[in-house]
Order: structure tokens, then sequence, then C-alpha cells
């Protein structure tokens, strides 16, 4: 039987593994203190965070309804807004801002962070603002990059820039000014192919008064470019760097006065472009009304790390409390319970970050309630361990008998609570979705480690010594 | 060593009885304080420089005509604000009003429209349904092959009976502390009471279980004795499996902060009262039933079973 003894190392091997994993910097020091002194150079352990969630990092969360009565593509109207707010939110420099539909109508804002909300809420607020950009004439420019240039220098010397005359012009765009023409104005945006070429093109339709004024406007910008922006920002990535920002400008050129209503963009662009670019241009033209936030939830920055920490070191104290008791009443096998119950701590919280699980208040109270059930099958299987030892049979036989006999308790009473997480985690809300996801998660690991590790560690410690000190069974 | 559980079961029983009569009571005079989020509003957690009294503060905000405003002063200087559903603005000015009386940093703010309270007291009561039906049936088909002398179907029973006993018990409390120390029903509370229903049942099938392993092992006579030696055998995991579970329950009352202390203090009623029903009201009401239907078989047949 040397197979047992692999299977210990492997177990013992995955439990490091997971311990670091779970929390790196210690080991991260040591192979750093070590690359040091000898001059080795091991590689550090990936550092990877745990996702959290609002409540306890702080920030924002907004819950929004969109009106989608007068609208007859609902899906598509709403991955429109959706992109538009998730554009607006990038633009405000929030860390990993989620944007999600939730339901047919629902959206979902999270700003980690955040702590203006108000501003937060009027920028999302703001139904998408399209507008179609002429040149300005180079006098224009030239002035408007010289008042850039003595903004930037006041900057860089510390002053108040709001001493400059017309500091403001500073922040227009220098080399666009907008038209009359908004989004207002545009009924609709189709991409359709050249039927020489191939290519597609995105076929724009005004309605009649933004018919008389893109005649207008194209009538006095013949042969010159066209941009188009949405809330202030290139309409697509240009560039192609993944992100639309001050570097990305799509302006296509005017061929000839345009009348009729209808406008067709070419150019060398893919289908994929295209498209998006359409879609964009319709979440301009479509104003799907959002309103006010049906639901927001902020969190300081404060209370959310106090929550976590509070929570922590209550887990901690927990863990504690029932490792010492396994060890008073169950001694040797209860010593070796407790180690197992450490190494599942570790796989869990591992497990948290490769998943990951944004972990809330929630969350952690599921796993902090799962510590203390994870034990649960080890009391049972020792329980009929020593009704077996006392009934005489030998050591190995009544571990085996222990574990056999208690299985189908052990089975049916976490079937059933994994029944009720799995009823919480598909009906219910984020909140107890959160804690049942982390008590089910909980529940299948216990199990193994309760199981499996307890096993192969009883398998591997118990021998000969154990016949003569049975007190400590 | 055998311990004689069932000798006093008519106690027991006048006790749960008497404890799910005041709950009813409980409930049928003071109902339950439900949270915002099943009932829309805002909620507001401070902390002030020196704390003003409630009733200044209440008086501050007269202007903003916010229904009902309930203040539940929080730690040493904090304050947990209550009031109908207001937009974003309003919310600011509220705040800049705070200050005005004492300077005031906001710990969290929550606001629940009307439409997502309704919609969350739906998805919390489907919620709850389904979790009885799928207990019921779980139970039902974990003991379908016992049927001799007790039928699988009374086991079901009874341990959804002590499941009854477990869930109402703590909210009966919820009850009585919503009254008198304005405890809300918040959604971890609710995640609190299905978790419960799931634990309570957990117990009662590691004795029941115990019980159909004797059964098969001793015979079926003397089932009474079978019972009471399936409880005394079971007897240490029980007081172990709660204590453990209790201990981190407790650790996270007394040091898990404010959202988890509710949450934690319902597990630990539900769990303490789902440990005392499946000794002290599942398994005697399991002897109970099966002397009552033999004494009646007695009266139809004259013979004992």
């Amino acid at each position: 039987m040397q197979q047992k003894y692999y299977i210990f190392i492997g177990v013992l091997i995955l439990a490091v593994l997971a311990g670091i994993f779970s929390y790196p910097s210690y080991f991260n020091k040591g192979v750093d203190f070590v690359n040091h002194k000898l001059s080795w150079t091991i590689p550090h352990f990936p550092e990877k965070q745990f996702v959290l969630g609002l409540d306890l990092q702080g920030g924002v969360s907004l819950v929004y309804q969109a009106d989608l009565s007068t609208v007859a593509d609902k899906s598509g109207a709403m991955s429109g807004l959706r992109d538009v707010i998730e554009r607006r939110v990038n633009m405000f420099g929030v860390s990993e801002p989620v944007v999600q539909i939730q339901g047919t109508d629902r959206l979902t804002v999270e700003l980690p962070g955040v702590t203006d909300v108000q501003q937060a809420i009027q920028m999302i607020g703001q139904t998408p603002y399209l507008e179609f950009d002429e040149q300005r004439t180079q006098a224009e420019t030239d002035q408007i990059l010289a008042k850039i240039k003595e903004v930037q220098d006041a900057q860089t010397a510390k002053q108040d820039i709001t001493k400059i005359k017309d500091w403001q012009t500073a922040l227009e765009n220098p080399y666009f000014k907008p038209t009359e023409l908004t989004g207002k104005y545009l009924t609709k945006a189709v991409v359709i192919f050249d039927p020489t070429t191939y290519k597609p093109q995105i076929q724009l339709q005004f309605n009649a008064e933004g018919d008389k004024i893109f005649a207008d406007v194209t009538g006095r910008n013949i042969k010159k470019p066209l941009a188009i922006y949405l809330d202030g920002a290139s309409i697509i990535d240009t560039n192609g760097d993944g992100k639309i920002d001050g570097q990305d400008l799509y302006a296509p050129t005017v061929e000839n006065k345009i009348t009729g209503g209808k406008a067709v963009i070419t150019g060398d662009m893919s289908t994929t472009t295209a498209n998006s670019i359409a879609s964009r241009l319709n979440s301009g033209a479509l104003p799907v009304k959002i309103g006010a936030p049906i639901s927001q939830e902020t969190v300081g920055p404060t209370l959310g790390s106090v929550s976590l920490q509070k929570s922590l070191m209550a887990g901690l104290y927990g863990l504690l409390a029932v490792v010492i008791f396994m060890v008073v009443f169950y001694r040797f096998p209860g010593l070796l319970a407790s180690i197992a119950l450490v190494i599942y701590v570790a796989l869990t919280l591992a497990i948290f970050k490769l998943i990951p699980v944004t972990l809330t208040l929630a969350g952690i109270g599921g796993f902090i309630l799962s510590i203390g059930m994870a034990v649960d099958a080890n009391i049972l299987i020792f329980a009929r361990m020593k009704e077996e030892i006392k009934s005489g049979k030998g050591l190995a036989q009544s571990i085996e008998e222990g574990f056999k006999r208690a299985w189908p308790s052990i089975r049916d009473s976490n079937f059933n609570s994994l029944i009720v997480c799995a009823i919480l985690f598909f009906v219910a809300t984020s909140f107890i979705k959160g804690f049942a996801f982390t008590l089910a998660l909980g529940i299948i690991v216990s199990l193994f480690s309760a199981i499996f590790i307890t096993r192969i560690f009883l398998m591997v410690f118990v021998g000969k010594w154990a016949e003569k000190a049975k007190w400590l069974l | 060593m055998q311990f004689n559980f069932t000798k006093y079961s008519i106690f027991y029983y006048i006790i749960s009885g008497l404890l799910i009569v005041a709950t009813v009571v409980s409930l049928s005079m003071f109902g339950l304080k439900f949270g915002i989020e099943f009932v829309g509003g805002s909620n507001m957690q401070v902390d002030f420089q020196k704390r003003p009294s409630n009733e200044v503060i209440q008086t501050a905000l007269k202007s903003f005509n916010l229904g009902d405003i309930t203040v539940q002063p929080t730690g040493a200087n904090g304050a947990i604000l209550q009031f109908k559903g207001v937009d974003e603005a309003t919310h600011q000015k509220v705040l800049a009003e705070l200050t005005k009386v004492s300077p005031t940093a906001e710990k969290s703010f929550h606001y629940i429209g009307p439409s997502i309270g309704q919609e969350l007291r739906n998805k919390t009561e489907l919620a709850i349904i389904l979790a009885l039906l799928g207990i019921t049936l779980y139970i039902a088909f974990a003991f379908r092959k016992v049927s001799r002398p007790v039928s699988s179907w009374k086991y079901g029973v009874t341990s959804l009976i002590a499941l009854f006993h477990d869930v109402l018990i703590p909210i009966g409390i919820f009850s009585i502390l919503g009254r008198f120390y304005n405890v809300e029903i918040t959604v971890p509370i609710v995640a609190a009471l299905l978790t419960i229903l799931g634990f309570s049942v957990h117990d009662t099938i590691v004795i029941f279980d115990r019980i159909r392993e004797n059964i098969l092992r001793r015979g079926m006579g003397q089932f009474e004795d079978t019972v009471n030696w399936s409880l005394t055998q079971t007897l240490g995991r029980s007081i172990s499996t709660v204590l453990t579970v209790e201990f981190v329950l407790v650790s996270l009352y007394f040091l898990g902060g404010e959202t988890l202390k509710y949450f934690a203090l319902t597990l630990i009623i539900g769990i303490t009262s789902g440990a005392y029903s499946s000794i002290f009201i599942a398994s005697p009401l399991l002897v109970s039933w099966y002397k009552w239907s033999a004494e009646r078989e007695f009266k139809k047949t004259g013979k004992r079973q």
C-alpha cells in the first residue's frame, strides 16, 4: 500500500499551492530574500487579487429601468444603451466598472471607488449625444492650440489657470467644431453592401428637417472631412488599440452636397467596424429614456474595508474555536480534521480567486458559515469510528467502517443543503446569490476535505502505534 | 448507557406549542417590520462628529418632507436614518443639512424604488415555496425504502413539522425585536431563514437515518426503545455539530459588523432550535404517532403488533 503515500504527498502539494495562491505575499517575500542572498532567480508566484464586491471596496451601484415602450428592437436598443453607458463610465475614469443588462429592460451600473454619485448619475443619465462636426479654419485651430499651450504652461508652473483670459477655449476641440446636425435628426443607420465592390457601407437616413440641415452642412464642406462624435468622443476606435480616446477620429470626407435625406459613408472598413458604427449611430439616434435610477447603493470606502476586516476577523476566531473544539473532543483524529479544515479554507479561497468569485459581505458570511459546517462530516465519521473501536474491531477496519457507515447521512444532509442553495441561487437577488454560491462551493469543497483528505491523513498517520494509544482516538 | 428521550415528550410538546403560539400571537399583534429592500425607501448610514439627539435630527430634516424618519443610533457617534425614497439631489441636500447640525461623514446610502421592493418580495416568496417543496421531495425520496413499522411518509411529515418549528421561532423573535428594537427583516435575514430550512432537516435526517439503520439491525420490535437508542448514539454528534456551527456564528455576531450581525443571530436561533427539535420534537413525534396508530390498530383488530 504505497499508493496512499503518493496521494498524501499530492494532497500536501495541492494544499501548499492553494495556500500560496490565496496569500502569496509571504512566499514572494521569501523568494526575494533567497534570490537576494544566493543570487538565484526563482520566479515569483503569480499574484492575483480577490475580486471584491462594491459593499467591501466601496463605490456606487445603480439600477436603471429603460423605457422601451416605443422601441421595436428591444434587445438591440438595450445593448446599444449598454455600450454607450459603458463608454461614458469609462470616460469617468473608474477602475473596472461593470455595466450589465438585467432581464429585458434593466441596466445595472457598478462604479467601484466613485464618491461623486451625483455627477456619475448625471453623466449616465444624459441621452447619447451624436454630433457631426466640421473642420475649423486654420486661424481658429491655431488660436485654440495656442490657448491650450498657454494653459498647459500655467499648469506646469502651478498657476491658477482660471486667471487666463478665455481659458475655457482650451477645452475645445482644436480641429473640429459642432454643426447644427445632431443625432436628433437621424432616423436610422444601416449597413449596406456596395453592389459592385461588395464593400460594406453605412447608409444614414435623416428626417425631413435633418435632410435640409444635412444638405446645408455637406454643401459647405465639400471635399472636407466631417467628424462623427458620440458623447464628445470618436464614434469608433479607429487606431485599433481597443479603446476610444483622443487618438481616435472618424471623419469621412464629403464628396458632394447631399440632398434627399440619405447619405452613404464609404471607405475601407471591415463589416465588423461598419456594424459597430451603425449600431452606435443608432444608439445616438434612439434616445432610450432611462430617467433616474430606480435603486442606488452607495458604500463609502471606509465602511467597506471595515466590514471586510471585521468579517475576516470573525472568520478567523470562528476557525480557531472550531479547531480547539475538535482537538479537545476528538483528540488525534480531531487534529487531523483541523488540518483538513485549514486545507479546506486554503482550497476554497484559492477557488474564489481562480474562478474568480466576486466576494461580497454575503458571500463571506456563507463562507464563514461553511467553516462551521465543514467539520460536521468529520464529526459523523469519528463518532462512528469510536463506536466501531468500542465494539472491538481493529483500528484500520474501524476507520474504514466509520467512513462507510457515516456516508449515507453525510450525503443526504449535504445534498439537502445543496438543493436549498440551488434554489436560492436561481431565484433570489444578488445578495442571496453570492451567499448561496459560496455556501454551495463550501459544501462541495468541504465534502472533499472532510472525506478524502481526512481519510488519507488517517490512513497515513494511524499505524501500529495507535493500537497502544487508543485514548488518543 | 441509554437516555430515555421520549419519556417526557409531553413536556417538550407543551414547550414548543407555547413557543409557536407566542410566535403566532406576536406575528398577529406586531407583524413583521420589513427593511427598505422589500418596501422601498432610503437608508443612510452616517457618522456624526458629535451625534445629535434623534429629535434634533428629525426636526432638522422636517422641511424635506421625508415621511417617517427613523433614526437608529449605532456605535459611538453613528446613526442609521431611514426615510422615504429620494433622488440623489435630495439625498445630497439631506446630507448637507445634517452637516449643518454636526459635521457628518456618510458611510453608505441605499435607495430602493417601490417596483424593486415588490419584485424582491415576489422573488423571496418564490424562493421559500420552492425550497420547501424541494426539501419535502428530497425527504420523501431519502426515506422511500423505510416502511415498517412506521411508513416513510411519516418520517417526511415529522421532519417538516420540525422544520416549520425551526423557522417559525426565529420569525417570532424577529417580530418582537422589530416591535421593540426596530430590527427589520432584511435580505440577509431571509437568506439565513432559508439556510435554516436546509440545516434543520440536516439534523433530523442524521437521526432518522440512524433509526432506520437500527430498525434493520435490531428488528422492528420496541420502536420507542430503538428511537431512544438511536438518539443516544447520535447525541454526541448533534452536540458537536451544533457547537462548531455556533462557534463561527457567535464570532460573526460579535465581531462581524452590522450587516452580518442579525444574519448570524437568525442562524443562531434557528440552528439551536433545529438541534432541539430534531431530538425533542421530531423523534418523539415519530414515537407518539407510532403508538397512536398501534393503539388504533389494537382497537380495530384486538391484536397488538
